[in-house]
């Protein structure tokens, strides 16, 4: 993770990828979201889907899975230069959640984070907020999946 | 019998839960999900922001999503949901909450492009046994109209 004022509009991070095997999408569906088309492979088939699709909510709590062990790698990086580490606060929310195609059994995800906004919190003078695009890309290069989210960013000196 | 466009007017729907939040559930989201230290070591969530051990936002999230299908999802004409409009984390969710949904329709339009279906628009507020508010948010659902009355309008 970085301080708010390392932070440019802009700035992109490659996330990595995920592969959504159609154990791991049963799995999810059945703990959380149990409909039809993401537990049974026919009943996908006959869906709009037109296939075993993902949870678009296992597909958000996925991206955030690389977020969070990005951001662990730049804590890491940052450690082994001798620089103070950032750790990421909450997050109030998130708009324009757009599931735009099907995420199917054996789809790999590319994840990306690009910088949109970036502003002081007014009520809290140790924290900067800033606004991320996350989106995801499958093995066609087609974009399924993408999402304006908020977090608080401590900032350099306010802690 | 199977809900559809038709049972969704524009209001209050209904409430939903309660749903009780284990510890166990909770470290178990985070540590698949999101392992940051706030969701997962009682000491570094004691000094965060939250004040606490608490849930991720996305096991709020999933947990909102099972509450709507246990709730009236599960025996809905769903053909799925093309996103979200707007979702704010406003209260943390913490171990052993009774989490109650609240769920009321915003908008219910025939689909254009495709009009065997309706577009709902769903508001959606989670609350914990004291009342507080821990998450809301606004996201259309895809719902099958009743057969004989799409084809009618078709005709």
């Amino acid at each position: 993770m970085r301080f708010f004022e390392d932070i440019e509009i802009g700035q992109r991070r490659e996330l990595g990828s995920f592969t959504f095997t159609a154990e791991l999408i049963k799995r999810f569906a059945a703990q959380f979201d149990p409909q039809r088309f993401h537990l049974d492979e026919e009943e996908g088939r006959k869906s709009l889907f037109g296939g075993l699709a993902a949870s678009g909510w296992h597909v958000g709590s996925v991206c955030m899975k690389l977020l969070v062990a990005d951001g662990q790698r730049q804590a890491e990086e940052a450690a082994a230069r001798g620089e103070k580490v950032a750790i990421l606060g909450p997050s109030p929310g998130f708009r324009e959640l757009r599931w735009i195609k099907p995420v199917l059994a054996g789809d790999t995800i590319h994840f990306a984070s690009e910088i949109e906004t970036k502003r002081s919190s007014e009520t809290r003078p140790e924290w900067g907020i800033v606004q991320g695009r996350h989106t995801g890309i499958n093995q066609r290069g087609e974009l399924v999946y993408s999402l304006l989210a908020t977090a608080f960013v401590p900032r350099r000196n306010g802690c | 019998m199977t809900l559809t466009f038709e049972d969704f007017p524009p209001g209050h729907f209904g409430t939903f839960g309660p749903h009780r939040v284990s510890r166990e559930e909770i470290l178990a989201f985070a540590a698949e999900f999101d392992p940051q230290p706030m969701h997962l070591d009682e000491e570094a969530a004691s000094q965060s922001m939250l004040k606490g051990l608490s849930g991720s936002g996305w096991h709020l999230c999933s947990i909102m999503m099972r509450m709507m299908f246990d709730g009236f999802i599960g025996r809905t004409a769903s053909l799925g949901s093309p996103g979200v409009n707007e979702l704010r984390w406003l209260t943390p969710l913490r171990p052993g909450d009774d989490l109650m949904l609240d769920v009321e329709i915003t908008e219910a339009r025939v689909s254009r492009s495709r009009p065997s279906t309706g577009i709902v628009t769903f508001k959606c507020v989670i609350r914990n046994a004291a009342g507080q508010e821990l998450c809301e948010m606004i996201s259309p659902i895809i719902v099958e109209r009743r057969p004989e009355l799409a084809l009618g309008q078709v005709g």
